[in-house]
């Protein structure tokens, strides 16, 4: 039964709350197992009902966009790495996209395919965690474990990629750290095959769940016309009816070379947020199929002639060119040859449009690199979406959000 | 209505446009940049406040001014993006707020505020957000040193017994 917000008392932040003794004020974190990471909210109540939730962030905030300034386009991955720790790989692609944007590097065929998938990956690896989660958090184990099942298969792909389970630092400018070989083809191939299987049996679990629909449908709505007012981006905007996805209406990578939808519900509840993630996986499952079929031959990094890209280690030790190239990139007083201009470049990441604002002044480092954080963005609805909810809607709509405290505070 | 009109009608020659790669940033004088903003919300359809943000130019080469703000905007019908950039010098470290026509701006204006110290006038909620409140400087300015000033080294160490 959709849930119906009632007349709430008319009430002023700073006079209202105080002639309303009955109100009353709970803490809800930093720590709470339904945050996920460490996030507060103090909440003003009327019996359970949620009149007014204000956040309290920056628990976790550890300067990366100061660090920015003193590590060059290459070291700064891997604080990149840590912003949303659900898609480290796709936080890599997106800051390189800006740099090579930036610097006017075209990547090479093999690389836009091997990121695509990895992207992707990454958006299938989030949304089975958010999934999952919601799930756990409103009282459906089971799905939890399936969607962490496949989470650990997409583990050893990147691990098999890049050598490590999480923080991969996959990515480097005009490439990626190693070129990928046919045992990781075959292993994001057995990954698709049991994909599918999961996917239908998390869907059976939850969404035709009576306890599941009955806590999410109606909870936490946003409008579309909201939506756009308060910056949403990604499945949350979507959800509202925003029709827009930037691996369409912008391609990037090898976007523009395959069939995919964009999924979109029209309701805005946390069940909408749900189903469009839902979706979601399936058209990243079908970008995967097409790209692991025909990734292209060739090199993987663009040529180290262009002074952009680290020459392999055979190269490096075996002849003299590379040696240049490896020390002309390394030392401090060399290195990329930048523009002294500022440009802005977002992709589709799995919680929305991962921006980056880098202002270059022609040395390796970026001056300023201001990241737009989607997780921040969404949190900033999350007191207009509660109001007039109960109190245990708080973690169906938390969960819905994704919410990311390390992308969140940065 | 086009943007490129609606500047020169508001600014006229003091919007200096810029163009790389596929970016467009139009500098404008802060004055006029709350009449900007809105008649490119309501007339030239940028309906969507994608960031704000700030730069601190001290030591930016060729660089008159030391602070810029910038708004990235977006049509999300047309996909068009632009990008507003005011600069802004000591001591009028001070801008109108852009919450009443985007929501959104609410939380990116306290950031801003934060890392920055430019304030927004006529902001409803103009706090730190990412920092703590009783933290003294603004961390993302340059004159910020990256190690910060002893705020972590200083802090009172309480033993065991104490506690």
């Amino acid at each position: 039964m959709p849930f119906e917000v009632s007349e709430l008392p008319a009430i002023d932040s700073e006079s209202g709350v105080a002639e309303h003794e009955y109100l009353w004020k709970l803490n809800f974190g930093p720590q709470h197992p339904a945050t996920h990471t460490t996030l507060r909210l103090i909440l003003t109540l009327d019996g359970e009902k949620v009149i007014k939730a204000e956040p309290d962030i920056g628990y976790l905030h550890s300067g990366f966009e100061k660090l920015a300034e003193d590590l060059d386009f290459n070291q700064y991955v891997t604080i990149v790495d840590r912003m949303n720790y659900l898609s480290p790989l796709a936080n890599e692609i997106s800051w390189h996209h800006t740099v090579e944007k930036l610097l006017g590097i075209e990547l090479t065929p093999r690389c836009r395919y091997v990121r695509t998938i990895l992207a992707e990956l990454m958006r299938l690896h989030d949304h089975l965690l958010n999934v999952g989660t919601t799930g756990l958090d409103l009282g459906a184990f089971t799905a939890f474990l399936y969607a962490f099942a496949q989470r650990e298969k997409i583990y050893d792909i990147a691990e098999s990629a890049s050598g490590q389970r999480f923080h991969g630092s996959y990515t480097r400018v005009g490439g990626v750290l190693f070129d990928i070989d046919n045992a990781w083809v075959e292993k994001v191939r057995d990954f698709t095959k049991g994909f599918r299987r999961a996917h239908s049996d998390i869907d059976q679990l939850l969404s035709r769940n009576r306890i599941f629909i009955d806590r999410t449908r109606g909870v936490g709505v946003l409008t579309r016309d909201d939506a756009i007012n308060y910056s949403c981006t990604g499945p949350v905007a979507r959800a509202s009816g925003v029709v827009r996805d930037l691996r369409k209406n912008e391609p990037y990578l090898a976007y523009a070379d395959f069939d995919f939808k964009i999924i979109c519900a029209s309701e805005g509840d946390s069940y909408a947020r749900y189903q469009v993630r839902m979706g979601e996986m399936m058209e990243s499952l079908r970008i995967i199929e097409q790209a692991i079929e025909n990734i292209p031959s060739g090199p993987i990094n663009v040529a180290p002639e262009g002074k952009a890209v680290l020459p392999s280690k055979p190269d490096v030790f075996r002849s003299i060119e590379g040696l240049i190239n490896h020390f002309e990139l390394i030392m401090p007083n060399r290195g990329f040859d930048v523009p002294v201009e500022s440009i802005y470049a977002a992709t589709e990441s799995p919680n929305g449009e991962l921006g980056f604002y880098l202002v270059a002044n022609g040395t390796n480092r970026a001056y300023r690199a201001r990241t737009r954080p989607p997780s921040y963005i969404h949190f900033s609805v999350f007191p207009h979406m509660i109001a007039g909810h109960m109190l245990s809607d708080i973690v169906a709509v938390l969960g819905s959000l994704n919410i990311i405290a390390a992308e969140l505070d940065r | 209505m086009k943007w490129q009109s609606i500047l020169s009608d508001c600014c006229g020659a003091a919007a200096a446009e810029h163009r790389f790669r596929d970016n467009v940033c139009v500098t404008i004088p802060a004055k006029s940049l709350h009449r900007v903003l809105s008649r490119l919300k309501n007339d030239a359809g940028f309906d969507m406040l994608i960031d704000i943000t700030a730069v601190d130019y001290l030591d930016y080469p060729d660089a008159a001014d030391r602070f810029g703000v910038i708004y990235c905007l977006l049509d999300t019908n047309s996909g068009q993006r632009l990008i507003i950039r005011v600069l802004l010098n000591e001591p009028e470290l001070e801008l109108a707020t852009a919450v009443d026509l985007w929501r959104g701006a609410d939380w990116m204006e306290r950031e801003v505020f934060d890392m920055f110290g430019i304030r927004f006038a006529g902001h409803p909620d103009l706090r730190r957000i990412l920092m703590p409140f009783e933290f003294t400087s603004y961390p993302l300015r340059k004159d910020y040193p990256l190690k910060g000033r002893g705020e972590r080294h200083n802090f009172e160490v309480i033993t065991r017994a104490e506690s």
